[in-house]
């Protein structure tokens, strides 16, 4: 708590920054669980822990098989995808057609299991990952110095967000995939293979999650817990972004991290729970989301 | 609960029929961070070192019976305190040593003395130990906040540090650090711009980090420990605070820190600890002895030495009694009668207030240039003489202290 | 919740089987002390009541509630901190335990069962995790610490609680208590709306049911008897930690009701013993309790929806 009695425009826009670059794994993560329950109407509960395989595929490959971080953002999210469309084919198809809530008990026991797997052959402190040589080194900004791989996250999740979301509403193949969501039967009727869409939009998701696993590395530090910890914010992001809503979530995820930092400037102790209260307020008055359909 | 030792059964059966009288059978529980942020300053290395104070001990080969069991607190203070409970009630743990994080160390020591148990902590550093929550079944070993305060905390300030800010740890440990540190730095013509608690684990500084760049203290205070400490002083290099001309202050370093974070980076910092492996003959036998068992051959941590100590020191107060009496608050009286003596800390003794006296030093770390050999790091800068390395008695709130 | 189809029994157990059923276990209760380490019994119990308050919400009015952490852990804080701070008598400082979790629950449920589903389930984790970080940083729970060496002190202001035995006594009589609430609150008419609303709530509404106020009721009714666990549960331990108010918490006696079998008695119960048991006698396995934890929640979701008692229910075609 800083005992300063004005705040600065210099602290604040650090702050912000900050929060930018936080938002950056709120957009990106919540992506992958819009992208999950938009589409397949599955509430992934399993989702930090899929980060959380992005992120030690990072380190496995760097510590066996001395692969740099470029190969790892390519094969964390190509590895746990598969993982994905595994666990969609194996468990999750037997649900379909079920209350949503199993769908979320089942992928929140998924997620026990992964985490606590990791925990017992990696401990529970966290396992370095330096930043790539080409991204070390820093910015001067005047008002903060900002190190060049913070500016590279924020940078590499809104270019994934935006082709992202390019992708499921302005291509064919979105367009299919949207539709198979609505009416599974009759776009299976036109000759798609509509539960292999499903298992594909699913590892999707999970290549997604992993992807910002990847990319939180080198700065969260690798730990078994680090999914759980993000898992409560993202859905918060997700619930208040609209749950079938692409577009909301990266908004929302981008503008919850500013939130926090601006929070963090004026009222710190509250930075934790303002997005657990923003989602609760959204919920009762437009429970759909900010940018969601009507329900 | 791992049991890692000789004839466990036997003892157990033993200890049934013998609830009364003296006997020469003791179980000592290692309850620390075995897989988190603080697992490298103690956890199985403090099993490591109390098997082999038993050993130095010889009291093995006159016929006693000494065990060694292990559990994780989780760094939780509930999960703790049930194991604590348990291993006094249940498993007849007649010592608790080690028990990094003092949120945790806190409630044990609540626990040993209502079941009358004995409790040598050497990870824990907050000085309440042996202030308002000291009682005759706690002895606080190794180190506190006080002498870190004093050491570090002095130093720095008189060196140019006037003005300090704060990121600490928030719990008991990171609060008490700061609040004795506050003493110091002000005690010494310093003055303190501002805080900032950080959750324990948590794996960002960056938010907290431009706070401290933000109040431009000549100081930024790391009330922190373990992982954390590594982690702090890695983002703080990555964003630029000693190039911003600030001063990093690690209040609370282990030479597993340094390991960790490498010469490059840890190079000039200064602090305090109680224990070195480097030292002289005695530290050094004692180190290669305890670096062979490690999984890691790590070098003994401070608080791995106090274990060690402590240890030694509980056994040799059994053996002038004559048995093992179950009785805590008996044998801790005992532990205060006895001078201590061991090659880790000298010659030392233990106060009315359970603190364990001893000096302390103040070290430096080494260039990469200036370091000859593996965990060569520390630079002694200057030894703090026993008599003024912890708070003076007449300064403590201990209610064991006879004003 | 889609329903959990709850056979009432076409064959019920007679009134003498009953009986004999229920004084078995009275005596396997009173008995307990001498061969378990009571502790152990204590906190079993009081999980036991926690998940039965839980299931009082799921299986009976349909509610998935994932933050009812935050009524165990919160009656837990304020008993702790009564009798530790304010030297409370233990009795009224669970009281007034279980009185706080019933308001939390007043303030929670208002806004929460507005809305069905996943979004109820939504607000209730949005809840619990604004109470999680309160309580990491209000001044009197101490954080990261909890408040620990809470005393019990004298019951009424004669039976010492620090002496194991009477807190055993003193919790059964507690937990017992609180089953028989349930009891009395499933089977009874209240109890029927709820049901009647998880079955079809449009025709429930239809019928002139004021659903909400019946769902709000459940939801005080769950919180104030889970409150009365947390409560207790801190008596026992004698401290209150982070730990109880923590998802991982919620995520527990959703476990724990899953496992035992939602919509039935004696589900709840069984499934809290169990995992009570697992993770005593699994502590020396680290994280492979999580793990299986896990598994356990996978494989009820996918072959025992119904659980444990509510599949030995299906069979014998009881209610138990």
């Amino acid at each position: 708590m800083l005992l300063h009695s004005t705040i600065t425009s210099q602290q604040l826009f650090g702050q912000l920054l900050v929060g930018l670059i936080n938002g950056s794994f709120y957009a990106l993560l919540s992506l992958g669980l819009a992208v999950i329950f938009g589409m397949l109407g599955i509430v992934n509960f399993a989702h930090g822990a899929l980060y959380m395989l992005g992120a030690y595929v990072a380190l496995f490959l760097l510590r066996e098989l001395s692969l740099s971080y470029w190969v790892a953002l390519v094969v964390g999210p190509l590895v746990v995808g598969t993982v994905g469309a595994l666990l969609q084919r194996t468990l999750l198809r037997r649900l379909a057609g079920l209350d949503p809530l199993y769908g979320l008990l089942l992928t929140f026991g998924v997620a026990l299991v992964i985490q606590g797997a990791f925990e017992n052959f990696f401990g529970a402190s966290g396992s370095p990952y330096p930043i790539p040589v080409q991204l070390s080194g820093a910015q001067n900004l005047g008002f903060m110095i900002l190190p060049n791989y913070r500016l590279w996250v924020i940078s590499f999740s809104l270019a994934v967000c935006l082709s992202t979301w390019l992708v499921v509403e302005k291509t064919k193949l979105g367009a299919y995939l949207r539709a198979a969501t609505e009416n599974p039967a009759l776009v299976q009727a036109f000759g798609i293979n509509v539960p292999r869409m499903i298992m594909l939009t699913y590892a999707f998701g999970a290549a997604l999650a992993a992807l910002g696993g990847v990319l939180a590395a080198p700065i969260y530090q690798v730990r078994p817990g680090m999914g759980a910890e993000l898992v409560s914010v993202v859905f918060a992001v997700v619930v208040i972004g609209g749950m079938g809503s692409i577009l909301g979530s990266i908004i929302t995820g981008f503008a919850l991290g500013l939130i926090e930092g601006i929070t963090k400037v004026f009222y710190p102790e509250a930075s934790s729970t303002v997005v657990f209260v923003i989602m609760a307020g959204v919920l009762l008055l437009k429970p759909a989301g900010l940018f969601g359909k009507t329900a | 609960m791992r049991a890692i030792g000789s004839s466990a059964l036997i003892s157990c059966l033993l200890i049934s029929s013998a609830v009364i009288a003296d006997d020469k059978i003791v179980k000592i529980g290692n309850l620390g961070d075995q897989s988190s942020l603080y697992a490298d300053l103690g956890g199985p290395g403090s099993t490591i070192a109390a098997q082999l104070a038993i050993e130095d001990s010889g009291l093995t080969k006159k016929g006693w019976i000494i065990d060694v069991i292990a559990a994780d607190h989780l760094n939780k203070p509930d999960v703790g305190a049930g194991i604590a409970r348990q291993w006094f009630d249940v498993d007849k743990v007649d010592a608790i040593i080690d028990v990094q994080n003092s949120g945790v160390a806190l409630a044990v020591a609540g626990i040993a003395k209502e079941k009358n148990g004995v409790f040598l902590p050497s990870g824990p550093a907050t000085s309440d130990l042996t202030g308002k929550a000291c009682n005759p079944n706690t002895i606080h070993w190794a180190y506190d906040t006080y002498a870190l305060a004093n050491g570090t905390g002095k130093t720095i300030t008189r060196n140019g540090g006037e003005t300090w800010f704060f990121l600490t740890a928030d719990y008991a440990f990171g609060h008490a650090l700061q609040r004795d540190t506050t003493a110091v730095v002000e005690a010494n013509g310093g003055n303190v711009l501002g805080s900032v608690n950080v959750p324990l684990n948590a794996p960002d500084f960056s938010s907290f980090l431009l706070q401290a760049q933000a109040s431009k203290a000549k100081v930024v205070g790391l009330a922190n420990a373990g992982g954390d400490t590594t982690n702090s002083i890695k983002q703080a290099s990555e964003f630029g605070i000693a190039a911003g001309g600030q001063k990093l202050a690690a209040l609370l370093l282990f030479i597993t820190d340094v390991n960790a974070l490498g010469l490059d980076v840890a190079q000039g910092l200064t602090f305090t600890e109680s224990f070195y492996w480097d030292m002289n003959d005695g530290t050094r036998a004692f180190s290669k002895r305890f670096s062979e068992r490690m999984k890691t051959h790590a070098m003994p941590t401070m608080s791995q030495a106090g274990d060690y100590s402590s240890t030694l020191h509980y056994l040799k107060a059994l053996e002038a009694m004559g048995g093992n009496p179950h009785d805590g608050a008996k044998v801790v009286a005992q532990m205060k009668k006895l001078p201590t003596d061991d090659p880790l800390f000298g010659k030392g003794y233990v106060r009315e207030d359970g603190r364990k006296i001893h000096p302390v030093y103040l070290f430096e770390v080494k260039k990469p240039a200036e370091s000859k050999y593996a965990w060569d790091y520390y630079r002694l800068v200057s030894t703090i003489p026993a008599e003024e390395a912890f708070r003076p008695l007449a300064q403590s709130e201990c209610p064991l202290i006879k004003k | 919740m889609a329903a959990s189809q709850v056979v009432r029994g076409t064959f019920a157990p007679g009134k003498a089987v009953v009986s004999a059923v229920l004084a078995l276990i009275a005596l396997v209760l009173m008995l307990a002390p001498l061969v378990i380490y009571p502790v152990f019994v204590m906190q079993a119990l009081c999980f036991a009541l926690f998940a039965c308050a839980f299931n009082l919400l799921l299986g009976y009015a349909g509610l998935l509630s994932f933050g009812h952490a935050m009524f165990l852990g919160s009656a837990g804080y304020i008993c702790a901190h009564g009798v530790k701070e304010w030297g409370l008598e233990p009795l009224a400082a669970v009281l007034i335990g279980a009185g706080a979790a019933a308001a939390i629950g007043l303030f929670a449920g208002v806004l929460a069962v507005r809305r069905q589903g996943i979004y109820f389930a939504m607000i209730t984790v949005a809840f619990s995790q604004m109470i999680y970080f309160y309580c990491l940083q209000a001044q009197f729970t101490h954080g990261e610490d909890g408040i620990t060496n809470a005393q019990p002190g004298k019951l009424l202001g004669i039976v010492n609680l620090s002496d194991s035995t009477n807190m055993y006594y003193f919790v059964v009589a507690g937990t017992v208590f609180g089953f028989w609430m349930i009891y009395r609150t499933v089977n009874s008419p209240f109890g029927d709306v709820l049901k009647a609303i998880r079955e079809n709530e449009p025709r429930a509404i239809s019928l002139g049911y004021r659903v909400d106020q019946y769902k709000l009721a459940a939801f005080v009714i769950s919180a104030a008897l889970a409150g009365l666990a947390g409560g207790l549960k801190a008596l026992v331990a004698q401290n209150a930690s982070l730990t109880d108010v923590s998802f991982s918490t919620s995520g527990e006696v959703v476990l724990m009701t899953l496992l035992g079998g939602m919509g039935t008695l004696s589900g709840p119960v069984v499934g809290a013993f169990l995992i009570v048991f697992m993770k005593f006698f699994l502590s020396g396995l680290g994280q492979w309790v999580t793990v299986i934890q896990g598994l356990i929640f996978v494989i009820c979701v996918l072959l025992f929806p119904r659980g444990i008692v509510g599949g030995l229910e299906r069979l014998a075609k009881w209610s138990l």
